[in-house]
């Protein structure tokens, strides 16, 4: 493990290995312990390095990514960022395709981070992302796409990682609350930490999108990550907009803890669960911070679900 | 009665509503209740007697696969969601 005290050789060393801080003002009960797992800390500032460095050093050791190659990847964000940070230390080019309607910070970081970006139409949502990166990389072979969707090496970098540091940093885990994306983090972190303590329920929170978001398209075009298996997830809990940003709002004034709006999803569900039991530990994997968000209208909005249902948030 | 949610995908199938409303004690009553009243929405959400595939059904905000499936009882006061599958969130 890396020691903080010890110079890094790049920062593709310093993913992982991320603080796990206790939440006492947040614990509905005195006997439940909630904690938050700081995946912000990462380099890139999200935990979607883990799986970025995950899936590349894969796709190397297994011969299908060579230098020349060009990373390409559909996302919006964290996972953009994180394989921009990764694909620079390690000399690939990448392009994102991400929605039109993807928050401008987004944007920003990619070009900074150094990627092209393709636009995908926004009414299409992240399903219209995947069906653009999936026609390049069917047109243009120069391309490899790590497509974080179907990779074993994302739920991989969460059983090695995420689940492996929690197991390790705490005697008993009760329950653990995740963001449901890709389903990576839950199916990986779940499948490890079920190895330590064996009746933990591993819990989902996931968004509850709003009408624009889920556009006209019909159920056909629907899509369940290959990498998940719901059949795995003891909870899978719908959060509002407004829900989440309310928990932003508490994780921030009460323990200082700046999250994502993901993380405000997560800490929501995790409080909720936390009622249900008498005594134990709940973990809850805070997937970003907030400064990514700062340009919303929701901080200031009268009506947070109407002010965030235009846009797919994680 | 339980307040039951249509997506934007299925409004077509109920004549533009946002919400009905179905009778039923477990989720699989519910579905069956809506499926006779509104043939096109059960083709859609049904399969064999069972949940289609990109449909997800949540009551009382949890996704009833993670509940009893379509044998989870309904309680009094609580809504019924339907929502496509969409592939996950921002990280796209």
């Amino acid at each position: 493990m890396f020691s903080a005290l010890r110079p890094a050789g790049s920062l593709l060393e310093l993913v992982g290995s991320t603080p796990l801080v206790e939440l006492p003002r947040l614990s509905p009960k005195p006997g439940v312990k909630l904690y938050a797992k700081l995946e912000g800390q990462n380099p890139s500032g999200s935990i979607k390095d883990r799986v970025a460095r995950s899936m590349i050093e894969a796709a190397e050791a297994s011969g299908e990514l060579e230098p020349g190659r060009h990373l390409l990847e559909p996302t919006s964000g964290n996972t953009g960022i994180a394989l921009a940070l990764i694909a620079k230390l390690k000399g690939y080019p990448l392009t994102c395709v991400l929605p039109e309607n993807a928050t401008e910070e987004r944007v920003r970081l990619l070009r900074l981070y150094g990627a092209e970006l393709v636009r995908s139409p926004g009414d299409e949502g992240s399903n219209g992302a995947v069906r653009v990166a999936l026609e390049l990389a069917e047109r243009e072979p120069r391309y490899f796409m790590p497509f974080q969707y179907a990779n074993e090496a994302n739920p991989r970098a969460h059983y090695e990682g995420t689940g492996a540091e929690i197991a390790e940093a705490l005697d008993r885990v009760d329950v653990l609350v995740a963001g449901l994306g890709t389903g990576g983090t839950l199916m990986g972190t779940g499948e490890r930490l079920r190895e330590s303590f064996p009746d933990v329920v591993v819990a989902a929170a996931e968004p509850l999108p709003g009408d624009p978001v889920m556009g006209l398209r019909s159920l056909e075009d629907g899509y369940v990550p290959p990498i998940l298996d719901v059949a795995k997830l003891d909870r899978k809990v719908l959060v509002s907009n407004a829900e989440s940003v309310a928990a932003l709002r508490v994780l921030l004034g009460r323990e200082g803890v700046f999250g994502g709006v993901s993380a405000g999803a997560v800490v929501h569900v995790g409080r909720m669960l936390a009622e249900e039991l008498e005594a134990g530990v709940v973990v809850c994997v805070l997937a970003d911070a907030g400064w990514k968000y700062l340009s919303a209208d929701f901080w200031n909005a009268r009506d947070v679900d109407e002010s965030m249902e235009k846009t797919v948030w994680w | 009665m339980t307040a039951v949610r249509i997506p934007p995908t299925l409004r077509n199938e109920v004549g533009g509503e946002r919400q009905v409303e179905a009778s039923g004690a477990t989720v699989r009553e519910l579905l069956d209740d809506l499926a006779e009243r509104y043939p096109a929405l059960g083709a859609q959400i049904l399969t064999e007697g069972d949940l289609a595939q990109f449909v997800n059904v949540y009551l009382g905000g949890e996704d009833v696969r993670t509940l009893d499936g379509l044998d989870t009882e309904v309680a009094h006061g609580q809504t019924l969601i339907l929502l496509p599958a969409m592939a996950g969130g921002c990280d796209v």
